[in-house]
């Protein structure tokens, strides 16, 4: 005789009257599959924890974030931000549909001429940009996005040493309301230093100034604040015409589009909060087309977004280690994937889903990775059913900065995957191993024998 | 463990205490280990009773009943021993 399902035991007090106002906690339903494949045949054949991407998910959230903004304006290009995630396989989709690379290091730049991306249409942004890197993006005449005088005046001198003349933007930064304002990238708006910045440009007669590029910052959970920004562009773009009768080419509104994630501390999921693409553009767009420039001499305008694009369609599998209860009673929860892999999980409420059919019974947990570090919590609270050892979640929504920021602590980074439009798996980082870690270290010779 | 004689119980698995007012629920596994302890029945007992109805290993079920007991003192349903 089959012996009957079994529930690991379990009592929950009732505790009337706590449905907060927002009424009762919502019950995900198990995600079995992702693009058609099943989640348990993923971490048989590629290991826990997994990273999972979705070609049909990137392919899809990027053209409504283009059709968004082409229906509202004319020239629009954006360009992909590969410190959001700079796996070459995602990367080429993003250029495969027709997107620039927006880099903000040498690495990331040699990254993208690997990739196959045209010099010119490679932006260089970031702080941190070496004497050497500006000559080479100068001689490709890629465009490079200046953060400081001392940029500018190096460009000024890169002009002079290779007789090129660098195809310049500069980074603004500005007040649109928003809190906490980024002032420490680029020239300021509002005490005239981007100004003044224009006009050593101009006068120099070294450089060749292309546009007009900011970014206010991230996570914006207010499309307005783009509405002021590029008011506050245009500006300057009407300022350089009526002085030097001068028209930018492109305004680069950077990127900081907030994604269907939730923040912590958020009332409500980010899915039903946040911005859409549509409010974005339409924030952007009304600026742009309501200023001076006529039809003919509207400039170009590129989005830098990278995180909004990105995010939903990356997932962790991970696999449940062990269970236990915490000094008050509270089930917790150990799972193969730490912060180490999550690094956005200290500002998100990720969304966690089983990924086998479930008991009806929950219960309140607090989500740990493996890592023998306090930090390292998933989730402090959510709401899952009884699991065991060996059981299988997904994570949602970790496209973005997961694979650039993840950390190298203590274990080897999982392999990560590429589901393809016709539901194949494709292999496009290979795990770890000890190899990784130790293999560029040094040891001297005196240090090679211990004691025994 | 003994369940303290002023709990009630309902076989579809709801318990009240009426010195401090409080319900809780439980699965029917839990459920069915409840009504076993009320009876009296030894821990080896409930064990092989748990075993022989459900689909589960011995060790993971006696994993499982231990912490089950912890949670039933910390709500003080069963007397410390």
């Amino acid at each position: 005789m089959d012996k009957n399902h079994y529930d690991r035991p379990l009592i929950t007090r009732i505790e009337a009257g706590m449905p907060g106002k927002f009424g009762l906690r919502s019950e995900l339903p198990p995600t079995t599959h992702i693009d058609g494949q099943p989640v348990a045949e993923l971490i048989k054949t590629y290991g826990s924890p997994l990273f999972v991407f979705s070609e049909q998910t990137i392919r899809s959230i990027y053209r409504k974030a283009l059709k968004a903004f082409t229906t509202r304006y004319p020239k629009v290009q954006f360009a992909w931000s590969y410190k959001t995630n700079y796996l070459s396989s995602i990367c080429n989709i993003f250029h495969q549909e027709g997107a620039w690379a927006e880099v903000v290091s040498g690495f990331e730049y040699e990254k993208a001429l690997e990739n196959g991306v045209d010099p010119r249409k490679i932006i260089f942004n970031g702080p941190g940009k070496t004497h050497e890197e500006l000559v080479k993006a100068t001689e490709n005449g890629s465009l490079i996005h200046i953060d400081h005088l001392d940029e500018l005046y190096t460009l000024i001198e890169v002009a002079e040493s290779t007789e090129r003349k660098p195809r310049v933007a500069i980074r603004i930064n500005m007040d649109t309301g928003i809190y906490p304002m980024w002032d420490r990238f680029g020239f300021n708006y509002e005490n005239g230093q981007a100004w003044d910045a224009l006009n050593k440009i101009m006068y120099s007669g070294k450089l060749e100034l292309m546009g007009l590029h900011t970014h206010i910052g991230t996570f914006i959970m207010t499309a307005n604040a783009y509405a002021v920004a590029a008011t506050k562009m245009v500006e300057l773009a009407r300022a350089l015409k009526q002085k030097f009768n001068f028209q930018v080419k492109y305004i680069d509104m950077g990127g900081g589009f907030a994604s269907r994630n939730t923040l912590k501390g958020s009332y409500l999921p980010g899915s039903d909060t946040n911005p859409s693409f549509d409010e974005y553009a339409e924030a952007i767009s009304s600026a742009l087309i309501n200023s001076h420039f006529t039809p003919d001499d509207l400039p170009l305008l590129i989005l830098e977004t990278g995180r909004a694009l990105i995010d939903e369609a990356g997932y962790i599998l991970t696999s449940v280690i062990a269970n236990k209860r915490l000094s008050a009673g509270r089930r917790a929860t150990i799972v193969d994937a730490g912060v180490n892999l999550l690094f956005t999980s200290f500002w998100y409420q990720h969304q966690v889903t089983v990924a086998q059919g479930v008991s009806q019974y929950r219960e309140d947990t607090t989500l740990y990775g493996p890592l023998c570090m306090n930090i390292d919590c998933i989730r402090e609270s959510i709401n899952l059913p009884v699991l065991n050892p060996g059981d299988h979640l997904v994570i949602h929504h970790t496209g973005a900065y997961n694979v650039t920021q993840w950390m190298q602590f203590i274990t080897f980074r999982p392999n990560v995957i590429l589901i393809d439009g016709t539901g194949e798996t494709h292999l496009i980082r290979e795990k770890e191993g000890r190899e990784s870690v130790s293999g560029k270290e040094l040891l001297p010779g005196h240090l090679k024998n211990i004691r025994e | 463990m003994k369940i303290k004689q002023q709990i009630a119980i309902s076989d579809t698995g709801f318990l009240f205490n009426p010195s401090t007012g409080e319900s809780f629920t439980v699965n029917p596994v839990g459920a069915e280990i409840l009504a076993m302890l009320r009876d009296g029945k030894p821990e080896d007992q409930i064990l092989e009773t748990v075993t022989e109805t459900y689909a589960v290993e011995k060790k993971t079920a006696e994993k499982d009943l231990h912490e089950f007991a912890g949670m039933l003192k910390m709500f003080q349903i069963i007397d410390k021993e």
